[in-house]
């Protein structure tokens, strides 16, 4: 098996005298579609952020194509090559799509005091990105807020890969949309995994993960309960586990032989 | 999945047309200005149509660009500040504590003009930058924290021009201690007086202008604030919609938090904006002193409140990120058109601070429904 781009190996997160993170190890390869399924409370959130650089995990290891690396800052993990598209997509409605799509990294041509924003580059690579997704953005200066939940994602998602994200996480991208906007960004993850990123795909919809995924880890208090390859493991069962019923121990104990 | 013809599919596919043939319209509307514009118009046809026709000679122009130029100095900066996401209410009083600072420099220690004007920047940017870390660090509305300023700034200029003076509230003698050396009357010439004064001499004799019997032109130049309000539009205009820092202003002003998660330094924009409403209000300070010659404690007075609804008429949202400079600008024209405009009617000056109400209220109204409609917000 090839090395993963990424390997969390462990990882425990205590916020004083709780215990968020229990020992979380999930693998992300290149080309592949990560899933990571919990109820809330199971620390999803603590763990992408700490993947992601803005928590630093109290134990555990972070290996990045076999490296070991430590993040401080979000910054230093976006330079690394991971992305995070958080729920609130860090998109200002008000602005337009191609100021969004540059925010913070604006690129710019002529010498200061002269030196503008090459809003003509904007532009152009903005629609060319959005018709790469099959959304066509006619007029990419119109604001954001004039898009659909589902395409806003998209070009969220589509900004981080334009950056040169090698790992994309994406925190429950489809959580506030429809049926057609979910297909739409479902469609757009395979596209993105086909590229060869590694995506971390985070929900708590067992058909959306089945959807697209080619594994699947489930979180549940903090601990991992196993990944699962496609295949291996059924929607009912992944339900079962994200609720934590009864069968959990024997159904856990069961997962763990197929990683 | 919908077949490709059903009766949504076509829905769906007539309304993308239809939008294609309105985004002309669309991007007309999406202008933030487009307000302020049509508020100019319809104020000009207004005056046009009943007042005095000297309004619109020359030196009518003139006459109202002037203190529409002063208040447009403070309405850039305010643009700049409400589109970045706060407010300044204390840029009326920044001008009279500016005007104390460089009148006291001027006439009570004796320093040169240069230095004076250095010396009012300075404080009145250090002011700006306390007013921004208190509004940054505490999380605090800007609002309250610049409300605080308004009275501490206010109070501070009585005190200090009781101090200066020995009891009075005016400082006088400004313009004798401005113009003491050839250096000092060089830089006098920068921030009073008017401009272009061979060129208006030059139209007068080829009869291009209106001139006196005498063959003085009637006027003899553009007054100077007239050309830093118009000069700092272009700047602030430009910096604004086609620089990386302009992106930041909209994006701090838009949500600070997912403009930071994007990599903006949303706190040093936020900072430097009130440094530089600050500064805006200096400027008028040291414009407005050396044209009368002298400084008072009323000087500035409510000044805020107008500078921010003209950034209002001009299309900046009271939420912040959204707005214009040009707008901006357009507003304080607008102010100054009805201001001075009135004495060349019939009407009751007084009207004025009717119609100051009634265009904000028009303002946020009509800004209201055009960001619904260009945003899609529901």
């Amino acid at each position: 098996m090839t090395t993963p781009i990424l390997e969390m190996r462990d990882i425990e997160k205590h916020f004083g005298s709780v215990v968020a993170l229990a020992g979380v190890s999930i693998s992300i390869h290149a080309g592949e579609v990560h899933c990571l399924l919990g109820d809330n409370g199971a620390g999803k959130s603590t763990f992408i952020k700490t993947m992601a650089g803005v928590h630093r995990a109290t134990r555990g290891e972070m290996l990045l194509n076999g490296q070991p690396v430590h993040f401080t800052s979000p910054r230093q993990a976006l330079d690394a090559g991971i992305a995070t598209v958080y729920q609130d997509l860090a998109m200002i409605p008000l602005m337009s799509v191609t100021r969004n799509f540059f925010m913070g990294r604006e690129p710019v041509k002529g010498i200061w005091p002269l030196r503008f924003m090459d809003m003509g580059f904007c532009d152009r690579i903005t629609r060319e990105e959005m018709q790469r997704i099959g959304i066509d953005v006619r007029d990419p200066g119109q604001a954001v807020g004039t898009l659909s939940g589902g395409e806003r994602q998209c070009v969220a998602i589509s900004r981080a890969v334009y950056f040169g994200a090698k790992v994309l996480i994406l925190d429950e991208p489809t959580s506030a949309l429809g049926v057609r906007q979910t297909s739409m960004v479902l469609k757009y993850i395979d596209m993105v995994r086909k590229r060869g990123l590694g995506v971390v795909f985070i929900t708590h919809n067992v058909r959306h993960a089945l959807a697209v995924g080619d594994r699947f880890t489930v979180l549940n208090r903090g601990r991992t309960l196993g990944t699962a390859a496609r295949g291996a493991i059924t929607a009912d069962e992944l339900q079962t586990l994200m609720a934590g019923g009864k069968e959990l121990a024997d159904l856990s104990a069961e997962l763990g032989g197929t990683v | 999945m919908t077949e490709p013809n059903s009766p949504a599919a076509l829905a769906a596919k007539a309304a993308d047309e239809r939008l294609k043939h309105a985004s002309a319209l669309t991007r007309l509307l999406r202008r933030p200005e487009l307000g302020a514009v049509l508020g100019l118009v319809i104020v000009t046809s207004f005056f046009i149509a009943i007042a005095n026709p000297v309004m619109f000679e020359l030196s009518g122009i003139m006459n109202f660009m002037a203190p529409a130029a002063q208040l447009g100095i403070l309405a850039i900066g305010a643009s700049l500040l409400m589109v970045g996401g706060e407010f300044d209410l204390s840029v009326g009083s920044m001008v009279a504590f500016a005007g104390l600072i460089f009148a006291a420099c001027l006439v009570t220690f004796g320093l040169p003009l240069p230095v004076a004007i250095g010396v009012a920047f300075a404080c009145a940017a250090a002011i700006g930058f306390i007013n921004g870390q208190i509004v940054i660090h505490t999380g605090l509305p800007s609002f309250i924290v610049t409300l605080a300023f308004l009275f501490v700034l206010r109070g501070l200029s009585l005190v200090g021009l009781k101090w200066a003076t020995g009891g009075a509230t005016q400082l006088r003698g400004v313009r004798e201690a401005a113009t003491r050396t050839p250096l000092d009357a060089f830089i006098y010439k920068i921030f009073a007086g008017d401009a272009f004064e061979g060129l208006f001499a030059w139209l007068a004799a080829h009869d291009w202008i209106a001139k006196f019997p005498n063959g003085q032109p009637k006027i003899t130049g553009v007054p100077v604030e007239i050309i830093w309000f118009v000069g700092l539009a272009i700047v602030c205009a430009i910096v604004l919609s086609r620089t990386r820092y302009g992106n930041w202003i909209f994006a701090a002003g838009g949500d600070p938090e997912a403009a930071r998660n994007s990599g903006v330094p949303t706190r040093r924009v936020k900072t430097s904006l009130f440094v530089l409403t600050a500064c805006c209000a200096a400027l008028v300070a040291v414009l407005t002193v050396l044209d009368a010659g002298s400084t008072d404690a009323r000087r500035g007075f409510q000044k805020e409140f107008e500078a921010i609804i003209a950034a209002v008429i001009g299309g900046c949202l009271l939420t912040g990120g959204y707005g214009s400079v040009v707008g901006a600008a357009i507003g304080a024209v607008i102010f100054g058109m009805v201001l001075i405009g009135l004495t060349y009617t019939a009407i009751d000056q007084d009207w004025y601070l009717v119609f100051l109400g009634g265009m904000l209220l028009m303002a946020v109204f009509f800004n209201n429904i055009i960001r619904k409609r260009v945003t899609g917000e529901r």
